[in-house]
């Protein structure tokens, strides 16, 4: 008995110390003031620097806080209860949240240097004039691979991915979207398309690609290609350039058919309290200078005109992640198929992942 | 005899350096200048500088702490008041009925209990953040508490509590001198599977959590897209040490203690 | 007295269980019987008895068996080898420890020690059977699942056998049974509560696994839990993930009042 009560009596006092040594930890660190903005983004996706510099420009203290898929950021959001000033969604999300009213228009008089932003990248189909969304990071969807392991495949086309040679070497990212994107796209159709006859041969096609499906993975396709662990990935382009960072053996291609645009823009969410002080932080974020430091660290591709130009030559003329026109002409960015296309989307990738050897 | 020890104590060192494996190997790469975990390149410890200078991470590990102590400890006082409720109860069908109730948390995906905690809490108007994480915890430790705690109830005999009351013992001094005594290694199996559940847990709270509220599990799972970074590593290999040290101290002073009023007991 | 005492127990629990358990599975409950578009149907159940659904039950309870199993296999011995160490209530608590780490951390370290030029095909191959897949194998999840749950295992049969009484086993032995009578006939029996804690706590979350599925099986193998995880948070189809929970719930309760049964079943007996 008297060891049960000396137990909890340590684990209280230590509670408490240690609450006491967080709020000291919150004032020094003055995240308790009045004047704050939070921020809802993924882990470790905009350089804690800016951040910093941001707070002392401004005197808006930063509380950065994480999420870890899109889906699940939008449950927080339509939950309310907890403020969300500026948050970063992928584009169907954005059209997802803009459907359920879960973001605020943007005041484009606030946000000067939305000019810098190139003008590929403004007004399209999910966010027409970009009333509620800013471009942060955007992307493709393509592949990595090893050109020691594959032999003369150059993936120029999807097809390639098919061949006998690549047995149990192919690594494919979890998403219904892309899979399913890719089956469509080898066999010319568009990504959006939801004919019910096309849909069903892109299932038939990738049930072919078992064979050489080794695993179908989260963000740790990272981690396996950059291990060499398989031959082949498919995989966004942001994830790509991580990989080729730390194995340089490796090279990424867009295939010719067509692939997935992607875009991760800034937005404010019904939830947001420091409006102003949201209009302030995309704008900072918007800057040549600032936009230019947190593309070297995050690694992804700016879509920020004035930043391309403060970049190292090695990244910004780097065609595989900023491909030129002609191939940006046959990239399509994700339609908002509506809740039940998309439901299906899932089923028949479900199918296909329970499709055995 | 000798013989079998030897190979009773080769199995015991061959589970433990199983559990121990995926440890040491994140332990080993916290060293790495090469910025991952694959190639070795140098030895480093700058992944350790950048913990001790993000203040942010900082008061997230500590967060995780008090979370966890706390949700562990009120968790096992409510789940030992559940077990025995459910012990005192004669009838099968609510006995029944109680303990299915009491595992359908344990069954239950992390998704859903965080879904709809989520929904329950914006529903009861409670703040997201530090209290509604630490009530979530508790929440989901309880049944594991329970779980822990019951057999050893229906261990102790009937008799033994009958003696105890015919010799005039309130039921205060019962449960204080008798049942608590007798259940007490089950109690530390639920308070360490609740401080288990607390640390490991990721979906729940990544649900119930706001307001600038965060834990390492959440910190953690976030930055996978961007790639774990060493620094986690580092984070991590500080945490266990620290345990480490915690436990087998604790342990050992324990023991101390432990002694003497043995002696006095005589 | 009694009676107040026991219901000082009650409520504090009894609300707990309203609360957080009741609650949420009436949400539950409700959520299943809407569909994607949120309309009234009772298509989310018929679903669910579509092939797909079903091969996916059937192989997520196959795969929680053989975990439950394995860890029993793994964990008795070493409870039982536990008991007879020097300092045994710090070794246990070294098994625990390995589980305060990061789950998803532990599953990279199992990538980078499995993988293909991972520690364990070094070794592998330095003994001459050379390189293995063991990732996004059977065997990985297993083995993976199994690490995940053997501290609940151990845990309460470690405590049933330290409050076995040892000179029980020491009369079996003077009586001349052999270790195996002896074990087969006084310690097991005697500690079976713990192995039923120890079951219940591995085998109802091992049905509901997931994320492991993704990083060491490669979504090889699909459960019930990677399914639900699936529709709340990417197809947001909150009524069919709730309909699977559903059926999650009602095999524990079906599988709580089987061994429930058995154990009234045994009590009356001892009683006559």
């Amino acid at each position: 008995m008297k060891q049960l009560v000396r137990m909890f009596a340590v684990v209280m006092i230590v509670s408490l110390g240690l609450m006491y040594f967080i709020s000291y930890l919150n004032s020094s660190a003055g995240y308790s003031g009045d004047n704050t903005l939070t921020i809802y983004n993924w882990g470790d996706y905009v350089d804690p620097e800016l951040l910093t510099r941001f707070e002392e420009e401004t005197g808006i203290k930063v509380i950065y806080q994480t999420f870890d898929s899109n889906e699940a950021m939008m449950t927080k959001i339509e939950q309310g209860g907890t403020t969300f000033d500026v948050s970063i969604p992928s584009e169907y999300a954005i059209s997802k949240m803009k459907e359920e009213n879960l973001l605020l228009k943007l005041d484009h008089s606030k946000i000067p240097n939305l000019k810098n932003i190139d003008p590929r990248f403004m007004n399209l189909s999910f966010d027409p004039d970009n009333a509620y969304s800013i471009p942060y990071f955007w992307g493709t969807v393509g592949i990595v691979y090893n050109p020691e392991l594959v032999g003369d495949l150059t993936f120029a086309s999807w097809n390639e991915l098919w061949d006998q040679s690549l047995r149990n070497q192919i690594l494919l990212l979890d998403g219904a979207r892309e899979v399913m994107g890719m089956g469509l796209n080898s066999l010319g159709y568009s990504l959006n398309d939801t004919e019910e006859a096309h849909l069903q041969e892109a299932k038939a096609k990738l049930q072919q690609l078992t064979p050489n499906v080794k695993a179908i993975v989260g963000d740790e396709i990272k981690l396996l290609l950059a291990n060499e662990e398989a031959a082949v990935g498919l995989v966004w382009s942001g994830d790509a350039s991580e990989i080729m960072g730390e194995n340089e053996k490796l090279d990424y291609v867009v295939p010719e058919e067509g692939s997935n645009l992607w875009f991760d823009n800034m937005v404010i969410p019904k939830t947001a309290k420091n409006i102003e002080g949201a209009h302030q932080f995309i704008n900072f974020m918007l800057d040549p200078e600032v936009a230019a430091q947190n593309t070297e660290y995050v690694g992804y591709s700016s879509p920020n005109q004035a930043a391309m130009a403060l970049l190292p030559e090695e990244i910004s003329s780097d065609e595989r992640f900023y491909p030129d026109e002609e191939l940006t002409s046959r990239l399509e960015v994700y339609d908002n198929l509506g809740k039940r296309m998309l439901a299906h989307y899932n089923e028949l990738f479900l199918e296909f992942k329970m499709h055995r050897k | 005899m000798r013989a079998k020890n030897k190979w009773s104590n080769l199995y015991l060192v061959l589970v433990f350096v199983v559990l121990y494996a995926p440890i040491f190997y994140l332990m080993f790469y916290s060293f790495n200048s090469g910025g991952s975990m694959r190639n070795f390149e140098s030895f480093t410890l700058d992944y350790y500088k950048e913990v001790f200078e993000d203040t942010r991470l900082l008061i997230i590990v500590l967060n995780t702490f008090v979370i966890a102590l706390l949700s562990a400890a009120i968790s096992t006082i409510l789940g030992v008041m559940g077990a025995i409720a459910i012990h005192h109860i004669r009838s099968h069908r609510p006995k029944q009925t109680l303990l299915t109730l009491n595992n359908v948390l344990i069954v239950s995906p992390d998704v859903i209990i965080g879904a709809s905690f989520l929904i329950l809490f914006t529903i009861i108007g409670i703040k997201l953040g530090f209290v509604s994480v630490l009530l979530s915890h508790i929440a989901f430790s309880v049944p594991i508490v329970v779980i822990m705690v019951l057999p050893k109830l229906q261990e102790m005999s009937s008799t033994l509590i009958d003696a105890a009351r015919d010799l005039g013992a309130s039921s205060w001094q019962v449960l204080t001198r008798v049942v608590l005594p007798f259940i007490k290694p089950g109690i530390f199996a639920g308070f360490f599977m609740a401080l288990t559940y607390s640390l490991d847990d990721f979906a729940v709270t990544f649900f119930v959590t706001g307001n600038g509220f965060s834990t390492l599990s959440v910190e953690i799972y976030s930055r996978a897209r961007q790639g774990v970074s060493l620094s986690i590593n580092a984070l991590s290999t500080l945490i266990f040490l620290f345990t480490i040290i915690l436990v087998v101290g604790y342990y050992f002073i324990n023991q101390r203690n432990a002694k003497p009023s043995a002696k006095e007991g005589r | 007295m009694l009676n107040k005492s026991r219901s000082f127990y009650l409520i504090p629990y009894l609300a707990w269980v309203v609360l957080f358990v009741v609650a949420p599975i009436l949400l539950v409950a409700y959520y299943s019987l809407f569909n994607v578009e949120g309309s009234f149907t009772f298509e989310n159940y018929v679903k669910f008895f579509t092939p797909v659904y079903m091969r996916m039950t059937l192989s997520s309870f196959w795969y929680a068996f053989l975990i439950t199993a394995i860890s029993l296999l793994v964990a008795y011995p070493t409870a039982y080898l536990l008991t007879r160490t020097k300092h045994k209530q710090l070794w246990l608590l070294l098994i625990i420890l390995p589980s305060w780490i990061n789950l998803l951390l532990k599953a990279y370290a199992f990538i980078g020690l499995f993988g293909t030029y991972g520690l364990t095909n070094s070794v592998l191959e330095a003994i001459g059977i050379g390189k293995q897949q063991i990732l996004f194998t059977d065997f990985s999840f297993i083995f993976v699942s199994v690490y995940i749950f053997i501290p609940f295992m151990i845990l309460p049969i470690f405590n049933a056998l330290e409050e076995m009484n040892p000179s029980l086993v020491y009369a079996a032995r003077d009586l001349g049974a052999s270790a195996w009578t002896t074990f087969r006939r006084v310690i097991f029996p005697l500690t079976i509560s713990g192995v039923k804690a120890g079951c219940m706590a591995v085998f109802i979350p091992a049905l509901s696994l997931f994320m492991i599925t993704r990083l060491i099986a490669g979504n090889r193998v699909i459960t019930l839990g990677t399914a639900i995880e699936q529709h709340f948070l990417v197809t947001q189809d909150w009524g069919m993930g709730s309909t699977i929970a559903v059926f999650l719930i009602l095999a524990m309760a079906a599988m709580m009042l089987v061994t429930g049964n058995r154990k009234r079943g045994a009590a009356d007996a001892r009683k006559k």
